[in-house]
Formats: structure tokens, C-alpha cells, sequence
């Protein structure tokens, strides 16, 4: 098999379009624990990375892997993990950790049924709400959800990139639809795919304080054995990196993180507009359920309904502007998802009396198919 | 030549930054911190190219005051991160520091793994056979019959004898040691850190305050004095009478075998996956 994969066409699964679109954007390693329906992520990466000098480990568990994954990222290296429900759970200690410590890593969650040991082979959207405030304490966090094998590959290397630029761990819900979907998909040429690193300091080693304030809010990190030796706690820590127990440095601190953050809301909170221009009503979807919606929405214009999708790609922070900016357009919006609710929460949370919004909710293991979302649009 | 301790206590503690430490008067972490810090001058290794790791508890607390790359991780966790550290530089030389809840409690499944796959990395588990930091409760290694503020009445659970478990679980070079045998000490985490593959020293330790007081011991020269009484050494034992060895624990070198550590094979599997 050639290493090569740039420019080439494959007829890949969603699990799969991860593993390329994580070596694309830099990956080179990646720790894991078998699961359904996540392992195939792990089994491509762990052929794909020693071919490009990478470092493919399979770890004792979720916990482990996360661990070994913020391990190779504060020595300098680009890190991934992938699990499911049960395992995703097990990582939310070290997801505090990462937020904590402010290092890059992308975790993946291919969502299936829950909770415990649920429906290990049914797609689901119930780990949303996990996703963000999953680990214990106040904390912002990146969560961005997949809807297609092409999304699997680019939103990959967008959620490595946003991890390296704002020192966070972005978490990427796919789910057991979009995993085990087989698409034709061309991998990009190299230099057609964005490629963000972190940025490195640039002062004498003894001039470096790994957590000092700047105006992006983001400080500048350090690998590892390059000389610019410091402490690392997921104690609450001053600019140097040393346990602190004062209250302004807490606070300076806890609110740079979400700073950080909020300063790049222009480019984390990512949406997806289609035949929204002229829509007087609007799906607000996201992973597989917005693929099933986008063929819904067509079907409707089809018979003579101004119907529109917003697919939310950034779940957290919520992308509130477009979505209110679609509900100032739109009498109606129907926000199908494969749990009891847990984005329509956050429409109706900015819903103020803008529009009228209706959820569609599905839990037994089965996806919302286009006719469902259709026939759910003719109602509205 | 070997540097008098100020010289090294000048050349490797954060001393201007950290100072005072959180450990009570007599802790063995100090000895334990000491006898670290005499094995990485022999070793001749440059303080860049150490990470010293740690997870939670009294021990989670010594990279704090070293001038290494130094990383406080998550309970029971060092291991995990270790490992990514060293796959992603394997240039560097990584140690972790652990307690005995930390290592075989919570910890536990990490640091059986940790010694089948012989990653070479250190493991330096202190064993003071409670948990000091949260005030006393029983550990996987307070003895049978001890009393905890957990086990108020009696320990009916029993201990792990972590240096026997690693040497079980496949570790490369396995050692134990005490704070009362401070110069044996640093020779054994000298060799672990030299050996190439996983590598464990247990040193047991005392913790007067919250192990001590409760169980007749409550000074640390009692306790190290215990340690003294209670400690065989590895080249002495089998010349002892069996029934006198009952309440005893082996000190040296447990085992000390060559295998491939994890990174040499690694190195193959990109050959073969490159050729592929």
C-alpha cells in the first residue's frame, strides 16, 4: 500500500475519514481501548501511524489513553483518541485535566445508544450534554459534530486546529450512522489542507511563564525537553505553572480560559447554511440527523415549502448567532435529534420569542430518516 | 565526584520558588526526594532531558519542587502520562513518582500494564502503607490487623506486596529500598533509572502522623527504627529461619532482566509498516 494518500480517491468509512483527516492535520499519535463502534479508528491509526513515524498505542483503558494522549501532547507531539459512551465517560477525568493544563488533544465520541452499556451497535446523539459538561468544575470546551465521510476528514483537521490554536481539548461527536457509512471520498492534495500549529515561545527560557496572559489569551507551549523546563498541575496554578491558593490569581486565571475562548467565536462556531436564503421555516440539525435533513429539506421544497437547514458542525460553544439570526427569518423551527432534547434546550435557551421551536425525538436505536423530518416540516 | 547534599540541594530544588514544601517534620518523602536527587548527579543527566512525574497525594507533590520538566497528573495517572511522554520523545528519561494508593489502588491496573509492556520509563512508589494526604484511611499495603481511620476497629483486608506484584507482572528491573537505608537507597533508583525498560523501586517509607500515631509508632524514629528491624536484605534472606521471616520485607534488587523495551520494538513495527 502506498503511504501516500493525498489526492487519491477511496471508498472510505466515517471511522476511517478520521484517522486520514487526523494525519492530515498533523496527528502522529494516538492512544486507544477497543469499542464499538469506535475501534475502526483505532485499527486504521494504529497501521496508518508507524507508517508516517508515528506512535500508535493501545492503552489498559480510556482512562490510560486519554492520559498517554496529554502525556505526548505536552512533549510536542499532535495526539488523538477514540472511544464510545462508556469509554468516553471514563475520560472525563483527564478531559478536566487537559482544560486545566490548556493542551491540545482532539477526543472523539462516536456516539451509540446509552446510557451504560446501551445499544453498543445503534447510533445515538445522547452524549451532547456530556460532551460539555461532562468533567467536573467550570470549564469551556469545543465540541464539534460530523455529518458525512468528508466531514469525518475535514472537521478533523478543523478540530485539531482549533486544539492547537486555543490550547484546548476540542471533543468530536460522531456517531454509529456516520462511523460505519461507506462514501467515495478524495483525500485533498497536502497543501490544499490548512494545517494550524500551536505557537511556541520565542523568549530565553528563563524569561517563559507558561501561563501568562496575553491578548489572544493564549499562552505561548513549550514542549517538553526544548529547554524551557516548568511545572504542570491540574491544581489551580499561577503564571509559572505553581499550585496557587490566591484569589486573584484563581480568578485570572479561571476566567482567561474562558476568555480564550470567547475571543474566538468568530471562527470555533461553525454552521452549515442551506436554502436558508429565502426559508420561512428551518431545520437546526446536526450529525447524521442533518444529513437525513438535508434530504428532508429538499423533498419539502419539492412540494412547494420554503423549508431551510442550519446544520450546527460547533455544538459548544453554541453557535447561538446563526441559529438566532434564522429564527428572527423563520415562523418555525424543528430541531430533530437522536435523544429527549438536548440541543433544542440550547434553542429554546435563546429562543426570545423570536419563533416558534418544535422538536423531533427518536431513542429507540434507530436514525431519523428524511421522511420523518419531512412529515414533521409539513406540520409546521 | 559526588557533590555534598547543599551543593545539590542548591543545583536541583526550586528553592527560591516552592519553599516550604507541604510535608510534616520527619516525612520520608524528603529522604526519598534526597536520594533521587544523588542518583540523577551520578547519572550525569542534564535536567532538560528529565520529566519527573507524579499523581496525587503527598508524593503527587515532589516534581513540585525540582528543577525538571515536571508534570503533577491526575490520581493514580502517572503512568499514563509517562507513557505518552516518553512514545512521543523517547530522548527523554521519565520518571514517576507515586504513593502506594496512588501506584496500586486507583493506579493499580495502570502500573501491572505499565511493567508487561516494558516502556522504559521509572517507577519510584513510596509506601507508607496509608493515605497521608486526606488524613489517615487505609491503603492497599496497611497491614493486616492495622489500624486507619478506615479500618478504626482493625484492617481486615490484606497488603500488597508491591515489589513482588511488579517482578510478576513482567517489570525489567524491580528493587525495593527504605528511607532508613538512604545510601542503599539512591543506588537502586541509580540502576532503575539506567536499566532499559520499565523499572520499579519500592522504598518503604514512614508516615508517623497518619499511619505512626494510630498503630503504637507515632515519632518517626520509632518508625524507622521499625523499618530497620523489619527490613531483610535480599542477599541475606534464605539464610534466615522461615518462621522468623513472617513479618518481614526483602530490601535489594528483586529482579533484573533484559528484554526488549517497548520503543526498540516499536522501531521494527514502522519498518514493517513502511515495507507494507
Amino acid at each position: 500500500m502506498a503511504h501516500e494518500m493525498n489526492g487519491r480517491k477511496f471508498l472510505l468509512q466515517g471511522n476511517e475519514a478520521m484517522a486520514e483527516g487526523a494525519i492530515a492535520a498533523g496527528c502522529r499519535f494516538f492512544a486507544g481501548y477497543p469499542i464499538t463502534p469506535a475501534s475502526e479508528i483505532s485499527e486504521r491509526m494504529s497501521y496508518r501511524l508507524p507508517q508516517v513515524d508515528g506512535t500508535f498505542i493501545q492503552m489498559e483503558d480510556e482512562i490510560a489513553s486519554l492520559g498517554a494522549v496529554i502525556g505526548a501532547s505536552l512533549a510536542g507531539v499532535k495526539s488523538m483518541t477514540a472511544t464510545s459512551g462508556p469509554g468516553f465517560s471514563l475520560m472525563q477525568e483527564n478531559l478536566g485535566y487537559a482544560c486545566m493544563t490548556e493542551v491540545p488533544c482532539v477526543v472523539v465520541n462516536v456516539m451509540r445508544g446509552g446510557p451504560s452499556t446501551g445499544l453498543p451497535t445503534s447510533p445515538s446523539q445522547g452524549d451532547v450534554l456530556q460532551a460539555r459538561w461532562g468533567t467536573h468544575g467550570d470549564h469551556p470546551v469545543i465540541v464539534l459534530a460530523v455529518s458525512s465521510v468528508s466531514e469525518c476528514f475535514s472537521i478533523t483537521v478543523t478540530a485539531f486546529n482549533l486544539s492547537e490554536k486555543y490550547r484546548v481539548p476540542v471533543v468530536m461527536l460522531s456517531d454509529e450512522v456516520v462511523a460505519h457509512s461507506r462514501e467515495t471520498y478524495t483525500i485533498p492534495s497536502a497543501d490544499s489542507i490548512e494545517v494550524v500549529d500551536r505557537i511556541i515561545p520565542n523568549v530565553p527560557p528563563e524569561w517563559y511563564k507558561p501561563y501568562e496572559d496575553n491578548s489572544r489569551g493564549v499562552p505561548p507551549m513549550a514542549a517538553m525537553g526544548d529547554g524551557y523546563r516548568h511545572h504542570i498541575t491540574g491544581l489551580v496554578h499561577d503564571a509559572y505553572g505553581f499550585p496557587t491558593e490566591k484569589q486573584d490569581e484563581i480568578e485570572t486565571f479561571l476566567k482567561r480560559q474562558f476568555r480564550k475562548i470567547t475571543n474566538g467565536f468568530f471562527e470555533i462556531q461553525i454552521t452549515k447554511k442551506i436554502n436558508i436564503e429565502d426559508a420561512e421555516i428551518a431545520v437546526i440539525a446536526y450529525g447524521s440527523v442533518a444529513r437525513s435533513a438535508r434530504r428532508a429539506v429538499a423533498m419539502a421544497r419539492a412540494h412547494g415549502i420554503k423549508a431551510g437547514l442550519v446544520q450546527l458542525v460547533t455544538l459548544f460553544p453554541f453557535p447561538k448567532n446563526s441559529v438566532v439570526n434564522v429564527m428572527r427569518q423563520c415562523r418555525a423551527v424543528l430541531v430533530p435529534e437522536m435523544n429527549m432534547g438536548q440541543i433544542s434546550r440550547e434553542v429554546k435557551r435563546v429562543n426570545t420569542g423570536l419563533t416558534e421551536v418544535s422538536k423531533y425525538n427518536r431513542i429507540d436505536g434507530q436514525l431519523i430518516t428524511p421522511l420523518e423530518i419531512f412529515e414533521e416540516l409539513q406540520k409546521l | 565526584m559526588f557533590s555534598g547534599m547543599t551543593e545539590l540541594r542548591h543545583k536541583y530544588l526550586r528553592h527560591h520558588k516552592k519553599f516550604p514544601h507541604v510535608w510534616c517534620p520527619g516525612c520520608g518523602n524528603g529522604i526519598v526526594l534526597g536520594a533521587f536527587i544523588r542518583a540523577i548527579e551520578r547519572l550525569e543527566l542534564e535536567k532538560d532531558e528529565i520529566v519527573f512525574a507524579a499523581g496525587i497525594g503527598c508524593s503527587g507533590r515532589m516534581p513540585t519542587y525540582v528543577d525538571f520538566n515536571t508534570l503533577h497528573t491526575t490520581h493514580g495517572r502517572a503512568l499514563t502520562f509517562a507513557t505518552g511522554i516518553k512514545l512521543a520523545k523517547p530522548s527523554l528519561h521519565v520518571i514517576a513518582v507515586m504513593g502506594d494508593g496512588d501506584a496500586v489502588a486507583i493506579g493499580g491496573n495502570h502500573f501491572i500494564h505499565a511493567a508487561r509492556r516494558n516502556l522504559d520509563l521509572t517507577a519510584i512508589i513510596i509506601n507508607n502503607q496509608i493515605y497521608g494526604m486526606t488524613g489517615g484511611q487505609a491503603s492497599p499495603t496497611t497491614p493486616y490487623g492495622a489500624h486507619s481511620t478506615t479500618s478504626a476497629f482493625s484492617n481486615i483486608e490484606h497488603a500488597f506486596s508491591i515489589a513482588e506484584l511488579a517482578v510478576a507482572a513482567g517489570a525489567s528491573f524491580v528493587a525495593r529500598g527504605t528511607v532508613y537505608h538512604a545510601a542503599q537507597l539512591d543506588k537502586l533508583i541509580e540502576k532503575g533509572i539506567s536499566k532499559n525498560g520499565f523499572s520499579v523501586v519500592e522504598v518503604m517509607s514512614n508516615c508517623h502522623v497518619q499511619f505512626g500515631r494510630r498503630n503504637k509508632m507515632s515519632d518517626p524514629v520509632t518508625m524507622l527504627n521499625w523499618l530497620k528491624e523489619h527490613a531483610v536484605s535480599k542477599d541475606n534472606g534464605s539464610s534466615l529461619p522461615p518462621d522468623s521471616l513472617d513479618d518481614k520485607f526483602t530490601i535489594g534488587i528483586l529482579a533484573d532482566v533484559d528484554k526488549p523495551d517497548y520503543i526498540e520494538e516499536y522501531k521494527k513495527i514502522r519498518q514493517k509498516a513502511k515495507r507494507d
